[in-house]
């Protein structure tokens, strides 16, 4: 034990490894009624080490070539030994990644945890969401089948929908008139080492500016305010141990969902393993239908549901501008809530009514944009799209007008 | 009731089949037994006999399936094993794909994962819908992919069957059966695409349906051959989480008896 101590000591003379221990887990104080909602900050963090280990196995025996990508996943799925268990905890993890992450994002919805001081957590949080997209994307043409194929020529399309420089972009983007083993290769370095070194130093960014101002809670309260003679707020609680013997917990629930769809339910119903994608790509045969993994199903469908052209440019431009306008509204949300209050304990019925509508569309929208578009579905899309984009637009307003319950002074 | 069990039944297979991208052709059900050693044995053996001349399964190995489905290497080598070929091979084969290509007016697909790509419902349905069809190449089409470009190999066993007009059950706009409201039985009609056996074949119909079977649960264990292996590892992790989880549970609820 003494030499454990002498060497700590002659370590931290040289690397404060004790002092960052204390501020950011045994001296990082966090409120005390954290509930389950905070529990998918961790979990996506779990689930980033998942997809960075399990991604360095599967580079190993991956072969990012067009005419041997194929070949190699099902090379991965029999002749490697537990390939099959690496892929589907990868492939599993990626829209897992997506479950914890939406659900994180709507913790901070409610508790208005983008509200000052927090609005660089939130910045880098949509950074990392931003990151996260792009991953995603370019790790589903890697499998290199119909579905990755045919998914990846319908996205980068939509930059050639830009004019003047569209098409020409498109093609940059490629790296050839259509995608091809080039557009593979050049997906599979960004995939495997320019994303995730951006996705890493995001986060670390997200816990930095997290652990200065320190965490939000369900009521809203600053814990900060009521501080003990040592300065330690009153209502805080060291994360460590408290709060990791409590996401240990919340680890186990996860991961029993976790594995028994990686064991069991791989394909989930052809939502995480789309059917197409068992037939290696083929640039002569297009899908009869063509829909994106799920997680991006929402903004697709607000890309769908446009379908007037303005100004002399076409529909699909303004598609394009709507799906990249609903992503980026996201990143201002810190200035466009007015409210005195952050939680949604304490907002008026209009901020309650307004994000229920909103979540209702979300969900609508990411089912229409699984099915193949009819006229009744683009409206239905058309209608869920404006309520998307009012719930941002008017936030300003309602969150001004509505009268607020008082915020008690403890937690 | 059971009128509408089969009705919730019919309703929610449609609905399974569209969220699979699949045609709106109705489907036979059947449920793939991977631990059916035997049945898995006649499929394999059925396709190397009939269909490996065309088909490959290029990206999987003889010997993984040998070893799989329990069949030792001496006897697999001595009968299922094509001539040139070594036990740890991919089973693919020597049909060039241009020559295949003019030959059938199509490459002959892998079957690797044929099952996984299209569903076992949908290979178990097709292998049973061939019928003789004088405009095509081969003589025959299929009502679950149309205009098919191969012959029906297994028309010796299952005997020649034609489409013709007779009763069969009705269906509404949905592509449900019809009922009859005061007695509840399935409406019949007179339809003109119903297929019909013309000339009986080796095997008599549930003898058929089995070799359809036996193959559909080969092509199953095929395009997943790790799934038996998947489900009994994951009995067991699933257990170790529960474990875990029950000490981490009295782990946190010991720190957490101080907060309040």
């Amino acid at each position: 034990m003494a030499v454990m101590k002498d060497f700590m000591a002659w370590v931290d003379a040289r690397l404060p490894v004790t002092q960052a221990f204390e501020k950011h887990m045994s001296k990082y104080y966090a409120p005390k009624n954290l509930n389950v909602l905070y529990l998918f900050g961790v979990l996506s963090l779990l689930v980033l080490v998942n997809q960075l280990l399990t991604g360095v196995w599967l580079t190993m025996s991956y072969n990012p070539s067009a005419e041997g990508a194929f070949a190699s996943v099902e090379y991965i799925m029999r002749d490697v030994e537990y390939g099959w268990l690496i892929r589907y905890m990868h492939s599993t993890g990626a829209s897992a990644f997506f479950v914890v992450v939406y659900l994180h994002m709507f913790r901070g919805l409610l508790y208005g945890s983008y509200q000052k001081p927090r609005e660089l957590v939130w910045l880098f949080g949509m950074a990392i969401y931003l990151a996260l997209m792009a991953e995603a994307f370019m790790g589903y043409l890697l499998p290199w089948g119909q579905m990755s194929y045919w998914g990846a020529q319908v996205i980068i399309s939509l930059f050639s929908a830009i004019p003047m420089i569209g098409p020409d972009l498109a093609q940059w983007v490629r790296g050839d008139y259509l995608i091809s083993g080039i557009t593979l290769n050049r997906f599979f370095s960004l995939h495997v080492i320019a994303l995730p070194l951006v996705l890493v130093a995001l986060v670390v960014l997200h816990l930095l500016a997290l652990h200065h101002v320190g965490s939000n809670n369900p009521k809203g309260v600053d814990i900060k305010k009521h501080k003990d003679e040592n300065g330690i707020p009153l209502d805080g609680i060291p994360f460590h141990p408290y709060y990791t013997v409590h996401d240990i917990v919340g680890v186990a629930v996860f991961l029993f969902v976790f594995c028994g769809v990686i064991f069991f339910f791989p394909e989930m119903g052809g939502y995480f393993l789309e059917k197409p994608n068992f037939e290696a790509a083929n640039p002569l045969k297009t899908p009869e239908h063509i829909a994106p993994v799920w997680y991006f199903t929402p903004f697709y469908a607000i890309l769908r549901a446009v379908t007037y052209p303005l100004f002399g440019l076409d529909a699909k431009f303004w598609g394009v501008v709507a799906m990249g306008g609903a992503i980026a509204i996201l990143f201002v949300l810190p200035w466009l809530d007015r409210s005195p209050v952050k939680s949604m304990r304490y907002k008026g019925w209009m901020s309650k009514v307004a994000l229920v509508l909103f979540c209702i569309s979300f969900v609508v929208l990411g089912v229409l944009g699984v099915l193949p578009s009819t006229e009744g579905r683009t409206t239905v899309a058309q209608i869920a799209s404006v309520v998307y984009f009012l719930y941002f637009i008017l936030m300003p307003f309602y969150t001004k007008w509505e009268s607020t319950k008082p915020v008690p002074e403890r937690v | 009731m059971k009128k509408i069990f089969a009705t919730a039944a019919l309703v929610f297979a449609s609905a399974m089949t569209f969220a699979s991208g699949g045609s709106a052709v109705h489907l036979e059900h059947m449920s793939p037994d991977l631990h059916d050693k035997a049945s898995l044995q006649r499929g394999m053996q059925v396709y190397s006999n009939y269909c490996a001349g065309c088909h490959e399964m290029g990206y999987a190995r003889y010997e993984r399936a040998a070893t799989d489905l329990g069949i030792p290497a001496d006897l697999f080598e001595a009968n299922l094993l094509p001539s040139g070929k070594k036990i740890g091979d991919l089973m693919d084969n020597s049909m060039d794909a241009k020559d295949a290509k003019e030959w059938f007016g199509a490459t002959p697909p892998d079957l690797t994962l044929e099952a996984r790509l299209r569903g076992h419902d949908w290979v178990y349905t097709y292998l049973k819908s061939f019928y003789e069809d004088k405009t095509r190449p081969w003589g025959v089409n299929n009502t679950v992919f149309p205009s098919v470009g191969m012959p029906n190999v297994l028309e010796h066993l299952q005997g020649v069957r034609h489409m013709t007009c007779a009763q069969a059950p009705a269906m509404d706009e949905h592509g449900k059966p019809k009922f009859d409201t005061l007695t509840g039985d399935i409406l019949t009609e007179e339809q003109c695409n119903v297929v019909v056996q013309k000339t009986a074949g080796q095997l008599s119909e549930e003898e058929f349906d089995q070799v359809a079977y036996d193959v559909t649960n080969f092509l199953v264990y095929m395009g997943e051959p790790s799934r038996l292996q998947a489900e009994s590892l994951g009995i067991k992790v699933l257990l170790f989480i529960v474990l875990f989880g029950i000490f981490a549970y009295l782990l946190n609820k010991e720190y957490w008896r101080e907060i309040h």
